[in-house]
């Protein structure tokens, strides 16, 4: 194998010559292979890969996390939710915060988990529901089936529209690893919308071999000069993907605007759950909590340069904060705290 | 958040059915899937079955590896 490694690294580095490639991925688990394998090393100085918005608790703003709060503060809930997400600050405090003074914070594997404390308890139990398309069909079948004093808070964000967005964005990137099991949900045919900026996409998996496979079929597209969409995880993706998580998803939820860290407000990105299962919707539910809810700065994080990393603007050591102030032991900021964000990726591989 | 792991199906019990993963057994969903039966493969994320993987498919990427190599 390592010998096949280094015949395909001597292959990228022939046909990239003469050429400045920079290839973004868009997968927190892309970047924990590429840094934990050190794949960067194996590139060619002329190609660079970056690492994208795609981790879903680091594009989380504070705006949800606010509301989240200040739901628990002021009712008397189960709030219940993924692990890291219970970890990410603002102004000094975290769900875990909340769990230390006594509120009923519980950490969940999955919201089936969710759902069963909902089924034992008379307390409401509300999951605070964040992820793209891979995690949203668990969320959009839990939410048709689970007791009534279950309710989603939705801070899911529909990653393929917002693709829309990096491409428009600030940087010039010529190609994208595109997310293996976001890919797996809504299929090859999700990232035809994009062949008209001709830039080549290559879905990949998540061994080290699979992303070095995805960028080499990247740089052998630019090229020739062929701009296609490339399937590198074949043995989970189909062209179609998973078309009963997709009918489910769209039975249970619809697009809105949706606020991103670092990169503002994305048409058709937010994640709304329908009128017809208002009843599971927390914030329509608790509607008169948020009534006073009035979103602040959180003035700890005004060094802060989580939404820079997530555009791929900068790395973690052009930020001040990384591994001074902002530790995965005391994180600042969400790129910090996520087993997906760059900075806890970089920080627990010693990149930098 | 988007790792999924791939596991054995050991027992159906519809829309549930009981995985091996890796020798941890765990009760997941697998309604969103057709047809799945003990011995399946199938990919798992937060609780959810979200696709039906075979051992030819795992074996794919190999081949691939050998494809580019001879090009």
């Amino acid at each position: 194998m390592a010998e096949d490694i280094g015949r395909l690294t001597r292959k990228i580095e022939e046909i990239s010559e003469g050429r400045e490639i920079t290839l973004m991925h868009l997968c927190g688990t892309h970047e924990d292979t590429i840094s934990k394998y050190n794949l960067r090393s194996l590139m060619p100085e002329n190609v660079k890969l970056l690492s994208g918005p795609g981790c879903p608790v680091c594009i989380i703003p504070d705006t949800d996390l606010q509301k989240v709060f200040h739901l628990i503060e002021r009712k008397d809930v189960v709030l219940a939710t993924f692990g890291d997400m219970a970890r990410v600050p603002f102004e000094d405090r975290s769900l875990f915060y909340y769990r230390s003074r006594g509120k009923d914070v519980r950490v969940v594997y999955s919201v089936f988990d969710a759902v069963e404390i909902a089924e034992k308890t008379d307390k409401d139990v509300v999951f605070f529901g964040i992820g793209f398309e891979t995690t949203m069909p668990s969320i959009a079948v839990a939410i048709k089936d689970s007791p009534e004093n279950f309710y989603v808070y939705s801070a899911h964000r529909y990653f393929i529209p917002a693709m829309e967005a990096i491409i428009k964005g600030e940087l010039r990137i010529d190609g994208f690893i595109c997310p293996g099991h976001v890919s797996t949900i809504v299929g090859v045919k999700a990232y035809e919308r994009f062949l008209k900026y001709g830039i080549p996409m290559a879905i990949a998996g998540f061994e080290p071999q699979d992303v070095l496979l995805a960028t080499y079929m990247l740089v052998k597209a630019i090229n020739e000069g062929k701009p296609w969409i490339y399937n590198e995880y074949t043995r989970a993706v189909r062209y179609e993907g998973n078309v009963n998580a997709q009918r489910v998803m769209s039975e249970v939820f619809e697009a809105d605007d949706g606020e991103w860290r670092g990169l503002g407000i994305i048409p058709e990105t937010g994640v709304r759950i329908r009128k017809e299962f208002e009843d599971k919707d927390a914030e329509r539910v608790f509607e008169d909590v948020f009534e006073d809810f009035v979103p602040k700065e959180d003035k700890r994080k005004k060094h802060c340069r989580c939404g820079e990393v997530l555009k791929g603007l900068i790395t973690p050591k052009d930020c001040r904060l990384f591994m001074t102030a902002c530790t995965p032991r005391n994180p600042i900021g969400p790129c910090m705290v996520s087993f997906e964000g760059t900075c806890a990726i970089w920080a627990k591989y010693g990149v930098g | 958040m988007c790792l999924a792991i791939p596991a054995e199906i050991v027992e159906v019990n519809w829309p549930y059915a009981v995985v091996d993963l890796n020798g941890a057994k765990r009760k997941v969903r697998v309604d969103l899937l057709d047809d799945v039966k003990p011995g399946d493969y199938v990919l798992i994320h937060v609780g959810l079955a979200i696709q039906k993987v075979s051992k030819k498919e795992v074996e794919e990427i190999e081949s691939l590896w050998q494809k580019i190599l001879e090009d």
